[in-house]
């Protein structure tokens, strides 16, 4: 009873606490022009109740948070171990995924496949992204310059040579690996938030002279009509070519799975987490620092090349305004709601980041809001994302 | 000579409000490493605070230098208590997370504050009464230096002084230099590390609103997105004079603040973006861990 009381009375703390807080911004509105303020008190009420609500579910679930906490490690072993029982089930569940990918466009509309083409260039960017973050452990914001690169290597190459997309495509993963060593190599000595700044600030300068050298990209106003990719020449209708590029972001998908999981199990592939780990320990074993750095770079950014020509194809348009800040920080999200280093919470996390925030459209008043709240609460109660990445275990085996 | 001075003197102020930001940036991650993503909407939202605080007080015939100074104290508090409550929130829970899982959670709530001054106030430009009043005797200098210039530069100063005073002499103080050289040694030696992260919090948000505070009434008006653009640059500031050094933090922004200026004034305003970040770029490569940042010890 005692401890009934006593909950109450901190929700209700919380509760005026919150109504004091929110009260200037709720509650209160100015139109500075015609010098007229509007009262709206009957928010802050709201934001009490609903703070005083909210409180007992925080607490709740900070109690079991704290008790979950005890068997953290266990829980880990416990998904790598079912996993494991799963592995005979995979080739049957990837089958079973892949033709439902295939039926997609068949049943359901141009919009809904539209969306979905999006949600897979995601998940691809979300991998890239994972080799230099979850594998490498170099935290990179800028990851959107390398987007630029690649769709803006085909809009110019279409616009001037009237290249197709199928020669863009390598070119622009290549050039896109180019300007990853370029990054690359300045940074080398850098650790953690100032490499990250730097990257930033790296992406923010490509951004920049996109939108001011107008001579060379046609500044803020873009390069449009770019041509969609098309199969032996033949033009396909508008319901087709997106169609189309659906597939190709099917077998591109596959494609990235594939070589970031053979990636992650090579020798590179072991460096790069051995110098995310601890990278004097890394260097004393002989490992190379200098080129699983740039490797990383150089393979991380090739698929963010290859993902900006599927953009530039996709939307038939590129302007700088879709490459900001904002677009590295939904990657790097993306990368670590899902889970740093593991590829299948990089796919979930790709589908919910972007599928969520396109079906709330009905309430698109709040959606950012929500997705906001939901991003501090998923963080709060499961820092290690959706799914945790599995470090690979080898066991000692006695011959008896 | 003239030109030179106004450029100069803007690039003073826009310095000036970058550094009272990036201390926040500084003190926060001096103590529990964590880029605070969501410091610059703090920065807006003391903003908003002082526009309705200032309309309600106009309407009591409140005027002058009163009307700034009382706008502004409200302002600060209430950007302080948002900073304590963001920090009671997405934080404290994240302590001993891994290191990438406060920085997802600082922009989960950057992207809640922002939709949250959308949704109750405006998604539009909102125009804010000119608060810093027009002294007379500034008359001489009006060609290269506006009264706002001179009230935030100054106002910079007295804030610097102040926390500098704060973080040398003061009990609390001394525990916030503690926990920043060692977390766990400052716990056994008895100091709340808690109350240190909430006070840095606290700290950190009030230089932020007085700084938003001040910019808004300059440049007369603001926006519910204005917090994200000052704290890419603020922060940029911190990084530039070597994150977690309070000194570093005030040099980074009027180095930064200048060079913006400057090349704005005589290159092009298009590139003046690309400037501050080439500064940043080049002197980090020869300076890997900023201007008067500390070198870390390597350890296995």
């Amino acid at each position: 009873m005692n401890r009934v009381i006593k909950e109450t009375f901190n929700s209700l703390v919380v509760a005026v606490w919150f109504m004091f807080l929110t009260f200037p911004i709720m509650a209160v509105k100015v139109n500075t022009v015609e010098k007229v303020i509007t009262w709206r008190l009957i928010n802050v009420v709201y934001v009490g109740i609903c703070a005083f609500v909210l409180s007992f579910f925080w607490h709740y679930l900070m109690k079991k948070r704290l008790k979950k906490k005890d068997d953290e490690n266990t829980w880990q072993n416990l998904t790598a171990l079912k996993l494991k029982q799963q592995k005979k089930l995979m080739p049957l569940l990837a089958a079973v995924v892949i033709a439902a990918a295939i039926a997609f466009p068949l049943v359901f509309s141009g919009y809904q496949v539209s969306v979905v083409t999006t949600a897979l260039m995601y998940v691809v960017l979300g991998l890239g992204l994972n080799i230099e973050v979850g594998l490498a452990g170099l935290l990179d914001l800028g990851y959107v310059a390398f987007y630029a690169v690649g769709a803006y290597t085909y809009a110019l190459l279409y616009h001037h040579f009237g290249i197709s997309f199928w020669i863009a495509l390598p070119l622009g993963a290549i050039l896109a690996a180019i300007f990853g060593v370029l990054l690359g190599l300045p940074v080398l000595r850098l650790r953690g938030d100032y490499l990250a700044i730097v990257t930033l600030g790296f992406a923010e300068i490509i951004r920049l002279v996109l939108n001011n050298w107008s001579s060379f990209s046609m500044g803020p106003s873009g390069i449009a009509d770019i041509a969609q990719p098309s199969v032996l020449g033949k033009t396909l209708t508008l319901k087709q070519s997106s169609d189309f590029l659906y597939y190709i972001m099917i077998v591109l998908v596959i494609l990235t799975i594939f070589v970031v999981g053979r990636l992650r199990n090579s020798r590179i592939g072991r460096a790069w987490i051995a110098m995310r780990e601890d990278e004097t320990a890394c260097r004393s074993m002989g490992i190379n620092i200098t080129r699983a750095k740039l490797t990383a770079f150089a393979l991380g950014a090739t698929w963010a090349g290859m993902m900006g020509c599927v953009f530039a194809a996709k939307t038939t348009f590129v302007n700088p305004a879709s490459f900001t800040f904002w677009e590295s920080i939904i990657i790097l999200s993306i990368v670590v709601l899902g889970g740093m280093g593991s590829i299948a919470g990089v796919i979930l996390g790709a589908f919910i980041l972007i599928l969520l925030p396109e079906y709330l459209q009905s309430i698109s008043q709040i959606r950012m809001l929500i997705f906001g709240a939901c991003m501090v609460l998923m963080m709060v109660f499961r820092p290690q994302g959706i799914i945790s990445g599995i470090r690979q275990h080898y066991r000692w085996k006695e011959n008896t | 000579m003239e030109y030179f001075l106004e450029l100069f003197f803007s690039g003073l102020t826009r310095g000036s409000i970058y550094a009272l930001l990036a201390l926040g940036y500084t003190m926060v991650y001096g103590i529990i490493a964590l880029i605070n993503f969501a410091h610059g909407e703090i920065y807006m939202i003391g903003a908003f605070t002082a526009l309705i605080a200032a309309s309600i007080l106009a309407l009591l015939g409140i005027s002058g230098l009163s009307l700034l100074v009382l706008a502004g104290a409200i302002a600060v508090v209430y950007a302080s208590s948002y900073g304590y409550t963001v920090e009671k929130i997405a934080y404290k829970p994240l302590r001993n997370a891994p290191r990438l899982s406060p920085l997802i959670s600082a922009i989960g709530m950057s992207i809640f504050l922002q939709n949250y001054v959308l949704l109750a106030q405006t998604s539009d430009f909102v125009s804010f009464p000119q608060l810093i009043p027009d002294f007379e005797f500034m008359e001489n200098y009006r060609s290269f230096m506006q009264p706002s210039d001179l009230v935030i530069i100054s106002t910079t100063v007295v804030m610097m002084v102040l926390l500098t005073i704060f973080i040398k002499f003061t009990k609390i103080g001394k525990a916030m230099r503690a926990t920043s050289q060692d977390k766990t040694m400052a716990m056994l030696s008895g100091v709340n590390v808690d109350r240190v992260i909430s006070v840095t919090f606290i700290t950190g948000s009030a230089l932020a609103a007085v700084g938003g505070v001040l910019i808004s009434s300059h440049v007369g008006q603001i926006n519910f997105y204005i917090g994200f653009i000052a704290g890419l640059k603020a922060f940029t500031a911190a990084v530039l004079g070597g994150i977690g050094s309070i000194p570093g933090a005030v040099l980074g922004a009027l180095i930064l603040g200048c060079t913006e200026s400057f090349a704005a004034g005589y290159i092009s305003s298009d590139y003046e973006d690309v400037f501050a970040f080439g500064l940043l770029v080049l002197i980090l490569i020869f300076r890997p861990s900023g201007l008067l940042g500390r070198k870390p010890s390597e350890k296995v």
